[in-house]
């Protein structure tokens, strides 16, 4: 018996070791991006400062005053909240009865425009965009985000709605009360938890998108992603000041995953579970 | 003073006005609620689309500033006829069919290793998602240093295996191979989570009557677990060769598209033809093209995933 359960022993440490070396490679790059935010330039370049090293907060100071990352940050917030919450006054209705109505067509059509490569909207909402003078305008980047922020949404909270209790509503509607108002009033606030995660979610994607940027920005609204990317074209590249941005813009997304994370599961693997 | 008014009598006209204002809310809810949705989709998706395909059937090249003239098929005559395309299908292809076949494979393993009561299971799960929601940018831009030739870790690392340092980003033979592998890292969490989850919904049964015929762990793996999971592992499948075939952020922000061309996809190259040779109709004519590819391998795969969801009886 003690032969069999050192045996047993050894096997979990094992499964323990090897859950320690996967959780190492999936976390190192960020953590890497974090440890060379903090290094000088000299620090970076050379092998004997990989981990042990006096940290420095000159690239964080760099990237605001240097590079002027304000602006950006201020244009990813206004963009992302902008078309989170026209996702989310859009969205919440159209789910709600695409839920309550089986409009199942329709559904599956919005959730079609997610697999539709990015890029193939650039061409021509660049052509319209630039007739209608919207370049470079809030409201241009705004619109192009609800095309990945308002699927997403849809997608959340159809299932969502679809495993709300039905009783509530139809005893308002008994009581005389119009769709709008119990939507409004009883639907929505029980909703709330998931209408949440999901705007919190949608935030993310926008703050995160890069390709729309590149052709519907200018300079007085270059998000944050540009911003990161245009530090690259510099011939030297600062590398401390690089990924000082990159956990200036990567540290809320990961902020907003660790409070959503059970959505994000959830989002992420929708519809590819049955039961 | 509302309600003063509303007592006895007649109701005023303004509150008759508003109750069929109402009412006819009522009656049309269904179109109301989704009509600014549908509203967006013909506007923003469904019109820029037609026009993208009106599109690949002219010449338009913005740097000449002639007009527009039609040419019919004569855009996609070119592309079929340029071997630079070719290469850039061929290398969104490999580069796909490439990374999901590593993803799946490690994806599916590490959640068979998951699959059973551990500690920390739960914060595993959330760690996974670092990979997949950090900003893709940002982590292009944590790679591009990793990558270094000179400074970089995975040289240095190299290094103390007494491994000769690689290229890696900067040479044409290994960058596509080097993206695959920040791919494969970004995306095997999402293989792994639909596979637990699919895991943690599989019948009992057959594994009591393969334990009563005295069936070995690993038998069980091979005629019971696989198979039943494998619907679910397909659905992951799918999604994710969509998304590989559309992969741009980490390309674009790395390489841009280089060395020379060998990183170029047809999401960069789409990409470059209309915004740095302002060849707006070629340009369209390749993402007809790209969104006809990414249908052809999304039905391929649900042809796969019928196939087998009609072995194991779902």
């Amino acid at each position: 018996m003690p032969r069999n359960r050192t045996l047993r022993l050894f096997g979990s440490v094992m499964s323990y070791l090897l859950l320690a070396v996967i959780l190492l490679v999936v976390c190192f790059p960020i953590l890497w991006m974090l440890l060379a935010s903090f290094k000088t330039q000299v620090q970076i370049q050379s092998p004997e400062h990989l981990f042990l090293f006096t940290p420095t907060g000159k690239n964080y100071a760099a990237v605001f005053q240097n590079y002027d990352f304000l602006k950006p940050i201020l244009n990813s917030f206004i963009v992302a909240a902008g078309s989170t919450l026209i996702g989310l006054v859009i969205g919440l209705p159209a789910s709600y009865a695409v839920s309550r109505y089986r409009m199942g067509t329709l559904g599956a059509l919005i959730l079609m425009i997610r697999f539709l490569p990015g890029i193939t909207f650039l061409i021509p909402w660049f052509t319209i965009f630039s007739r209608i003078g919207l370049i470079d305008t809030y409201t241009a980047l705004i619109l192009s985000h609800l095309l990945i922020n308002l699927p997403f949404i849809i997608w959340l909270m159809v299932p969502f709605f679809d495993a709300m209790p039905k009783e509530l509503e139809e005893s308002a509607r008994v009581d005389g009360c119009y769709t709008v108002e119990s939507f409004r009033r009883i639907t929505l606030p029980l909703a709330s938890p998931g209408a949440i995660t999901g705007g919190l979610l949608a935030f993310v994607f926008s703050w995160n998108n890069f390709v729309f940027s590149m052709v519907l920005c200018g300079g007085r609204t270059k998000t944050l992603p540009l911003a990161v990317f245009n530090f690259v074209s510099y011939a030297l590249i600062d590398w401390g000041a690089l990924m000082a941005a990159s956990v200036v813009i990567t540290l809320p997304v990961l902020a907003i995953a660790f409070l959503t994370q059970r959505y994000i599961i959830q989002g992420l693997t929708a519809g590819a579970v049955k039961g | 003073m509302k309600t003063g008014r509303m007592r006895g009598g007649t109701p005023p006209a303004a509150v008759l006005e508003t109750m069929q204002a109402n009412d006819w809310i009522e009656k049309h809810v269904r179109t109301l609620f989704t009509l600014p949705a549908l509203v967006f989709v013909v506007v923003m998706v469904a019109f820029p689309l037609g026009y993208t395909v009106v599109l690949s059937l002219r010449d338009w090249n913005l740097t000449t500033g002639s007009a527009p003239r039609w040419v019919w098929l004569g855009n996609y005559a070119s592309l079929f006829a340029d071997a630079r395309f070719w290469a850039a299908m061929g290398r969104t292809l490999a580069f796909s069919f490439g990374a999901v076949a590593i993803e799946t494979v490690l994806g599916v393993a590490v959640a068979l290793f998951l699959n059973r009561e551990m500690r920390g299971k739960n914060l595993t799960k959330t760690l996974f998602l670092l990979p997949m929601v950090a900003t893709p940018v940002a982590v292009g831009m944590v790679w591009l240093l990793i990558f270094e030739p000179t400074i970089g870790l995975a040289n240095h690392m190299l290094g103390l295996l007494h491994v000769d340092p690689q290229p890696w980003l900067t040479s044409r033979k290994t960058a596509l191979v080097s993206l695959m592998l920040v791919d494969v890292w970004q995306w095997t969490p999402i293989i792994m989570l639909v596979t637990l989850a699919g895991l943690a919904i599989l019948p009992r049964d057959p594994y009591d009557s393969a334990r009563i015929d005295g069936a070995g762990p690993v038998q069980i793996l091979r005629r019971i677990t696989l198979p039943l999971v494998m619907p679910t592992v397909l659905v992951g499948i799918l999604i994710r060769l969509i998304d590989a075939l559309k992969t741009y952020d980490i390309i674009y922000s790395t390489t841009q598209g280089g060395p020379g061309e060998s990183t170029e996809t047809l999401n960069i190259l789409g990409y470059v033809l209309g915004f740095s040779y302002f060849r707006m109709g070629l340009g369209a004519a390749l993402i007809v093209l790209f969104v006809l590819t990414v249908t052809a391998v999304s039905l391929l795969v649900l042809a796969l995933k019928n196939n087998v969801d009609r072995r194991v009886g779902w």
